[in-house]
């Protein structure tokens, strides 16, 4: 689910511009303006605001409060053909407070940084707790973390993207259109890069104040052919080129231009590809397509928040539930599953060095050997599960999973990367290809759906290949595999080895009401899954 | 400004006097050969609720100046909420840099003249007024009713009061304000084997009646307990509005005239051209697009500050227009569409007929009632083929009645393949047509009774 940023802001740049314009209150106005350079980490102008606010808070109440003050700047390229189609520069800069007060939050933020507006946006965020206190609600405690943080981290980016020319972006996509146009039937091709540089600053009423940059960046593209005879069309994204929490570097690396020609080639000969026949298969699924169905069917059904019902009106709820019945306990798959939370994975996009709750996000088992055994938690959800860690004699703390889409959005569960790993054998691709008898090969990732308690999905794909006696023999189109969650997982017979772990992921997962987008990246390898259904999508108008 | 905006005022929005002197102020920093501000001011109010009570609940306001600058022939923008001298400064160099360094744009439509708008009335004062407190009440009007029966209910109630300016170097000024509203609550039983869902949306807060909507919910997740497995296959449906809406609106993002032309789209004639003049669904189903129906208030002009006409997408199942933007209609020598896109987003109305549901479900032997769609992807462009899933209240109907709850299903199914199979259609509503419940452009569809309704699989999912 993608949702728009802008639409979500939760600001008082309307305040702050009215402000401005009015000439009324022009002291404000000049104090806001004094922050319009890109503050560097640390700059005490910056922690000085942060400090207000939490005075501020506390001078009203707050037991606990947190504030972040960020400037996210984001850079689109985007173009068709010989065209650039669109080239925009956007930034968003400003603070959001979030306060305890006797059990309850309050949140509240503004893009006007000056010492009195960030004091309003405290006590306007404790007003709103007290507000929010309502009888017989279960007061929100925080599980215990390290505060006194300090220091700064930056996302694994070589090179900056934004001191790249924007002339060499525009050249680099123009001429990766060039290589696919040059392949016959390719008609047309649109590419695109994105880019985000987050500088953003968290201080907690515990003693933390931490610095963090984080970079994102996506090379796109995508190459439609058209039958002679206008009866059908194709495409083919690039989405094994996954988006990271890498710099231009992983432009270079993605060498759209090189790529080109294969992939026009590809979505030319799915004019041609047979139709699949309805039927049971052997799955073969390359990690560029992998890591969507391990996004649906495993990280969202394993957020804590989804599984107690907060989430019951848009997201959904989870099949994984109640905790009680189902931790430690719960058969997700075969025994070769296991998957892992993270924020630490270089280049991912989850990756931080410490959440919007100010903790340092840890390494936890979601799945050992196909049991469920731990739910993604933020500070406030660890202690709703303080019985099974007592049980389980595992420390109870917060997996680092909180995190707000921008400034202006309040912090809630998000996913870190949630990722599939290795088998212990040195298995690659060919192998398990190899060893298939009767299967379809997938590559990319395509059309998703799956209900709202993660049982029953749907997925398509960028490519798809027969399999007959262990080879390839062809292209097939108009492939999609259905699925109940624990059966396509309890099917999984086969994975690859280390060497053939990879990254996929998205920027835009959207969950919360209003919505918020999440970037977050799945590693995994690929896998094989034993006799699963597969629908033919084609239908004629 | 005409009148002050502070924190503690109630959120509203940038007046037009207000936006237009803002527009000046940008423009005269223009060096550019064209140039374009669009204002976007924005107050959101927002209540959510879950397990019976208020969970959370914000009062958001943005005002975002995005600027696009043609220097030449080349093409830049650039957007920012910081407001103050500087900050207006350094968006207009921005865009302006953007442009220079861009290569000429072989598409390049010139900035319009000034042009002459109709008013739109989709500004409500009721929903403009609504504050935290009155949402509160309103959603109370659910959450006491779930408690009563011993349900669960959780939601979302969202306002939005939007004022949207534009402003060129040629003297065109374009402003609007618009108001939408939209409640939604599902509501579970306590054991999350049932789940009932209403929702509904307008621009006047007063049309939305909270206590019937949760009435609704409650009724439905009571009789979803107890669902029963139903083999999948191909059934005559009675799709309800909302699910009638999740489909329908799904035709509406595929009328590009200029894909259509580039041979990828559904409305790509065989051959070569466009479908415009062939029949493709039902001739008792027309698809109308008007900003200044009462039913489907929308903005009048659009991103460019074109003026938004009428526009009919399909009328007596025949494809009448397609959607030319302004460089497509100069190629293909036609007049821009000027539907109400951007702006207001894509408001759309269907046909109906005079049937109530009742009669509507009385017209089936064996089939399946649904109240609304789910995680609605796109399969197949080439007929608009979707998949998704049922969701909060699925029904069996046996002779002519309701007989018992089902299990959900997974469609793959394209609203032209549904829009053909049409039996009978009752009045047309506006429904909440959106998966995450935001307030957003009028959707208002018949509930309808279709045969052959391709269900793919069964979902264990409440």
């Amino acid at each position: 689910m993608s949702t728009s940023r802008r639409d979500f802001v939760r600001t008082t740049s309307a305040a702050a511009a009215a402000l401005a314009l009015a000439g009324r209150r022009a002291e404000a106005a000049e104090r806001a303006s004094r922050l319009v350079v890109p503050p560097s980490p640390g700059d005490p102008a910056v922690n000085e605001l942060l400090a207000k606010a939490l005075d501020a808070a506390k001078a009203s109440g707050a037991q606990y409060a947190d504030a972040r003050i960020s400037l996210a700047r984001t850079q689109t390229i985007f173009t068709r053909e010989k065209r650039v189609g669109g080239l925009n520069d956007n930034e968003t800069f400003g603070i959001g407070v979030r306060v305890l007060v006797d059990g309850a939050w309050g949140f509240a933020a503004t893009s006007e940084l000056s010492a009195d507006a960030v004091t309003r946006v405290a006590r306007q965020a404790a007003a709103q707790a007290k507000a929010n206190k309502g009888a017989g609600r279960r007061p929100v405690t925080l599980a215990p973390a390290a505060g006194g943080q300090k220091g700064t981290w930056r996302s694994d980016a070589k090179v900056d993207p934004f001191t790249i020319p924007i002339e060499d972006k525009v050249a680099l996509l123009l001429a990766a259109n060039e290589a696919a146009l040059k392949v016959p039937q390719a008609r047309f091709v649109n590419s695109s890069m994105f880019f985000l540089k987050d500088e953003k600053t968290y201080a907690n009423t515990e003693g933390t104040l931490v610095a963090q940059t984080i970079i994102r960046t996506q090379p796109s593209m995508n190459v439609t052919a058209v039958s002679k005879d206008f009866k059908d069309f194709q495409s083919r994204q690039s989405n094994d080129i996954a988006p990271m929490g890498r710099g231009y570097e992983h432009v270079t690396e993605a060498d759209l231009v090189g790529n080109a020609p294969k992939w026009a080639a590809q979505a030319v000969e799915k004019l041609s590809a047979k139709p699949v026949e309805v039927g049971r298969y052997d799955l073969v699924l390359h990690p560029s397509h992998l890591w969507l169905t391990i996004h649906e069917s495993v990280a969202h059904p394993t957020e804590l928040d989804r599984a107690m019902g907060y989430e019951a009106n848009y997201a959904g709820t989870s099949f994984v539930f109640p905790p009680e019945k189902v931790l430690g306990t719960l058969k997700f798959g075969s025994p070769l599953m296991n998957i892992r939370g993270d924020r630490n994975q270089p280049g991912s996009l989850a990756a931080c060095g410490w959440d919007d709750d100010g903790v340092v996000p840890d390494e936890f088992d979601i799945i050992k050997n196909g049991i469920f055994v731990d739910y993604q938690t933020t500070r406030e959800q660890a202690l709703w599960l303080d019985w099974y860690y007592k049980k389980a004699k595992r420390p109870m703390r917060s997996h680092g999973c909180s995190y707000a889409q921008t400034w202006a959005d309040v912090q809630f569960q998000r996913m870190p990367n949630v990722s599939l790993l290795p088998g212990e054998k040195d298995t690659s691709w060919e192998d398990i290809i190899a060893a298939t008898d009767k299967g379809i090969a997938i590559i990319g990732d395509g059309s998703f759906s799956i209900d709202q308690q993660r049982y029953n999905a749907q997925f398509g794909g960028q490519l798809f290949y027969e399999i007959k006696g262990g080879k390839i023999v062809g292209m097939l189109k108009d492939v999609a595999y259905q699925m109940r969650t624990p059966e396509f997982w309890g099917a999984l017979d086969m994975l690859g080895g280390k060497k053939s772990y990879q990254l996929g992921g998205a920027f835009n997962d959207g969950k919360g009401q209003p919505a918020q987008s999440n970037a977050v990246s799945h590693g995994c390898v690929p896998t094989r899954h034993k006799n699963i259904n597969v629908i033919n999508t084609g239908r004629q108008a | 400004m005409s009148r002050p905006v502070s924190m503690l005022d109630e959120a509203r929005v940038m007046s037009r006097a207000d936006a237009e002197a803002l527009a000046k102020k940008v423009l005269a920093l223009s060096t550019a050969t064209e140039t374009r501000v669009i204002i976007g001011s924005s107050a959101r109010g927002n209540t959510r609720f879950a397990v019976n009570q208020v969970s959370t609940a914000g009062d958001n306001h943005d005002l975002v100046v995005a600027v696009r600058s043609v220097v030449g022939k080349r093409v830049g923008s650039a957007s920012t909420n910081r407001l103050d001298d500087a900050g207006l400064k350094a968006v207009v160099e921005n865009a302006e840099r953007l442009a220079r360094l861009s290569p000429e744009d072989a598409e390049l439509m010139p900035e319009l003249e000034p042009q002459q708008y109709r008013d739109s009335n989709s500004y409500a004062n009721a929903t403009a007024a609504l504050d935290p407190a009155t949402r509160a009440a309103m959603v109370q009007k659910i959450t006491d009713q779930a408690r009563a029966a011993g349900l669960v209910s959780t939601g979302y109630l969202e306002t939005r009061v939007t004022a949207q300016a534009i402003a060129n170097s040629k003297g065109l000024f374009a402003y609007n304000r618009d108001t939408d509203i939209a409640l939604t609550t599902t509501v579970r039983t306590a054991d999350g084997q049932g789940s009932g869902w209403a929702g509904a949306s307008s621009n006047d807060a007063g049309k939305i009646d909270a206590a019937a909507l949760g009435a609704r919910a409650i009724e439905k997740a009571k009789r979803s307990l107890g669902a029963v497995a139903v083999e999948p296959g191909r059934y005559t449906v009675v799709l309800e509005p909302t699910a009638v809406g999740n489909l329908v609106q799904l035709i509406a993002g595929a009328v590009s005239a200029r894909n259509a032309d580039e041979g990828r789209s559904f409305f790509t004639k065989a051959g070569g051209g466009t479908k415009i003049g062939e029949k493709v669904v039902d001739e008792r189903v027309t698809l109308t697009a008007d900003p200044f129906d009462p039913d489907t208030l929308g903005a009048p002009f659009t991103g460019e500050g074109l003026p938004t006409k009428p526009v009919t997408w399909i009328e007596n199942g025949v494809v009448k227009n397609l959607n030319y933007d302004r460089y497509w209609a100069k190629l293909k020598g036609k007049e821009p569409t000027g539907a109400a896109g951007g702006f207001g987003g894509g408001v759309l109305k269907m046909s109906g007929g005079t049937d109530t549901l009742e009669q509507l479900i009385a017209g089936v032997t064996r089939g399946i009632l649904v109240t609304r769609f789910w995680y609605i992807r796109p399969v197949d462009p080439r007929v608009i083929l979707f998949t998704g899933l049922t969701r909060d209240g699925t029904f069996l109907i046996e002779n002519g009645k309701v007989t018992k709850a089902v299990k959900n299903f997974r469609f793959n199914e394209s609203p032209i393949f549904m829009l053909n199979n049409l039996e009978a259609m009752g009045r047309p509503e506006r429904v909440s047509a959106s998966e995450s419940g935001n307030a957003g452009p009028a959707i208002v569809v018949p509930p309808i009774r279709c045969r052959d309704f391709s269900f793919t699989s069964l979902s264990d999912a409440v």
